[in-house]
């Protein structure tokens, strides 16, 4: 941790930026970039069409990742984070640019990128055991091998217990866990996550949060996480790429100066406020003025009976 | 190190959480009406039965579905054994001087009256009987015998069917025409909910022919199948096949479009998500339409047996018909009735083993 800001009070208005980093995450930075590229998105534009209206979505996107970086995407509602990370999954086609995984171009969906999505999507007829070897066993894994793998993952996640459960009768943050490792067990190059815990009460949340970053410290993977929570990306990210809206562009592509291993405790450190000063500031900026909410409190009529002087 | 902090953190989150054992606990907690006690439960209960969208009770459920049944039994009762409720005429038991009245004729009460005045001017003996409902309407005992007579009473002639031998032509020919649309039906219903173009090309088509009445394909039948059991079963596959395409096409449209994109993104290929997704991930909702579709295809029964030759259940109706024993008519109307709901049970028990996964989903049945 830098001198600076350890000597800085907390809760004073003189912040440090958020561009300054200590000298261990400055080297943590450098460290990550020498690392390969795991995806390179350039240029890349989407464009929806239905019927005669065209709606630029995506407009001249372009970032990278590292390998075993962790990089969140946030940016007001609508802005395209879910039609991205769609078209990384390959389950959308993008008009224009490039996507790169590892230097291929990605056309289709492939076990090498992983997603979770916020609904959890687990197979309902199959037990949670089943569901983490689905993966394994389209990919031509014989039972006996994807079981095994398939336990280690329950293991991993403390949900042994339950490999023989069917996925409702499992609480939403178990749900995702699993998802999370059916993901993980096919082994993929980066994990796409979009989303995952917004169906999550506030408690659960924050104890995934933790969670997914020890599963990502113990394991070799690069993680793309979608969220419009910035406290999340702040938390979990090395680097966040914040988008505009209409059409959804790259503002800023933020290295967090928080440094690892992350705790609950920094949610109130100088460079934690730092970021999220910065990241206030670039997503009102981004919003559209004249949104849907645009109408203020005065449009709302006082409709409570005269009577009722509680206030 | 922070793991199996976290992890036992996780553990100790189980709200709505249960081990792979009790999944019935569940079920319990979530229909919430079974945890109330019972004290406080009654007062509600009662309000509770008009609740919008709102499950019953156990109780309120088994309650009201043997009502269902009681009332119309209880209308029955009263039209048939309370006087003059209805009992419009009069059976004879003693035809007095007439010479045109028999024991057991039943007639109208103004007719009979005015036999009785007519007999009483010309002081002849007057006929004699009792308020009677008319004969097509059985009294609730009759029909009740009528359920161990017909099966005991031998046909007429040797080489006619027993009342068993006829239900169960019946019910085969009911299960080879349900059998025989479902080979068709049932692969293609998923095949155009899967893939729109396979639906384009079949459904405006079989939009078109459900319209046609399957009876209307009676005399053609015949003249293609013979005037047996094929004709009969070709009724009750036009009847249920084209029903079977739509019904099926749509429930597998309506299948969760994430579960496709989630097996995609585990590396399935195309081909596979068929067998690996779709089929799997509409099943349960397959079997409640085909227990649906079985319904129908029961009420085509009838005029699929009319046709060639009369056979099964459908000639007994309308030999018993003829001799005017309705009570055995009523009893082998109700018998396809107890049959049918009788299988669509063992049907839903056996849906709940083969999908132990919607268990606790399940609110009804
Ligand atoms: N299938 C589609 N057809 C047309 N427009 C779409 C489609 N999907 C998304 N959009 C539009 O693209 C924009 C981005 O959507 P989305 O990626 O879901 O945003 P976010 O996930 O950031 O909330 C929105 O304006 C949305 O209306
Ligand atoms: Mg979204």
């Amino acid at each position: 941790m830098s001198d600076t800001a350890m000597n800085k009070p907390v809760g004073l208005p003189a912040l440090p930026s958020y561009l300054d980093q200590s000298d261990a995450v400055r080297a943590r930075f450098e460290r990550l970039k020498q690392r390969e590229v795991i995806l390179k998105v350039d240029g890349l534009n989407k464009v929806f069409s239905s019927g005669q209206r065209e709606t630029l979505a995506l407009s001249d996107i372009s970032f990278e990742t590292h390998r075993r970086e962790f990089l969140c995407v946030v940016g007001p509602s609508g802005c395209g984070k879910s039609t991205l990370v769609r078209i990384l999954a390959g389950l959308e086609e993008h008009t224009s640019g490039d996507v790169l995984l590892l230097g291929e171009p990605v056309s289709e969906p492939g076990r090498d990128r992983g997603m979770v999505f916020q609904g959890y999507t687990l197979f309902p007829w199959l037990t949670v055991k089943k569901n983490v070897m689905f993966g394994l066993e389209v990919n031509g894994s014989g039972a006996y091998e994807a079981e095994k793998q398939a336990l280690q993952w329950l293991q991993l996640i403390g949900l042994e217990k339950f490999a023989d459960a069917y996925p409702n009768q499992l609480s939403g943050g178990m749900k995702q866990r699993v998802a999370i490792v059916r993901a993980l067990a096919n082994q993929p190059r980066i994990l796409l996550m979009d989303e995952p815990f917004g169906a999550l009460d506030a408690q659960t949340r924050s104890r995934m949060q933790a969670h997914l970053l020890e599963i990502w410290r113990k394991i070799d993977i690069t993680i793309v996480f979608i969220t419009h929570d910035l406290d999340e990306a702040i938390f979990l990210a090395d680097r966040i790429l914040v988008l505009s809206a209409h059409p959804g562009q790259v503002q800023e592509l933020i290295e967090v100066p928080v440094p690892h291993p992350r705790s609950s405790a920094q949610f109130i450190s100088p460079e934690f406020l730092a970021t999220k000063a910065r990241l206030e500031e670039l997503i009102h900026k981004g919003e559209a003025p004249d949104e849907e909410d645009s109408g203020t409190y005065s449009m709302v009529a006082r409709m409570t009976d005269i009577a009722d002087d509680i206030d | 190190m922070a793991l199996t902090d976290s992890d036992n953190a996780m553990r100790s989150e189980p709200v709505g959480v249960v081990g792979p054992g009790d999944a019935a606990p569940l079920l319990e907690k979530r229909d919430g009406a079974t945890l109330r006690p019972t004290g406080a439960g009654k007062a509600r209960n009662r309000k509770g039965w008009f609740q919008v969208l709102r499950p019953l009770t156990p109780r309120a459920r088994l309650l009201l579905g043997m009502l269902s049944f009681v009332l119309p039994i209880a209308a029955w009762c009263v039209v048939s054994y309370v006087p003059y409720v209805w009992h419009p005429q009069i059976a004879i038991t003693d035809p007095g001087a007439t010479d045109y009245l028999q024991v057991g004729m039943r007639m109208n009460k103004a007719a009979f009256d005015d036999v009785v005045a007519e007999a009483k001017a010309d002081h002849k003996a007057p006929p004699q009987g009792y308020a009677s409902n008319p004969i097509y309407l059985p009294a609730p005992h009759e029909v009740a015998a009528a359920f161990y007579t017909s099966f005991v009473t031998p046909p007429a002639t040797k080489d006619q069917p027993w009342l068993h031998q006829s239900l169960w032509h019946s019910i085969q020919v009911i299960f080879w025409g349900f059998v025989i649309s479902s080979i068709f039906g049932v692969p293609i219903g998923i095949l155009c909910g899967t893939y729109a173009a396979f639906a384009r090309l079949t459904e405006p088509f079989v939009e078109f022919f459900r319209y046609l009445p399957a009876p209307a394909f009676g005399a053609l039948a015949v003249a293609i199948l013979g005037i047996y059991d094929g004709p009969k079963i070709t009724i009750i596959v036009i009847g249920t096949f084209f029903q079977q395409v739509l019904i099926i096409a749509n429930t597998t449209r309506k299948l969760d479009v994430g579960l496709v994109e989630a097996a995609l993104t585990l590396g399935t290929k195309r081909f596979q998500l068929l067998w690996r997704v779709v089929i799997p991930g509409i099943l349960p909702d397959l079997y409640r339409d085909q227990r649906i579709l079985l319904g129908w295809a029961w009420t085509y029964l009838i005029v699929a047996e009319l046709i060639g030759t009369t056979t099964g259940i459908t000639w007994f109706i309308t030999q018993q018909a003829r001799y005017q024993h309705f009570a055995n008519v009523y009893a082998a109307i109700m018998m396809i009735g107890i049959i049918g709901l009788g299988t669509d049970m063992l049907l839903a028990l056996l849906g709940r083993r083969l999908f132990p996964w919607e268990r606790s989903l399940d609110k009804s049945a």
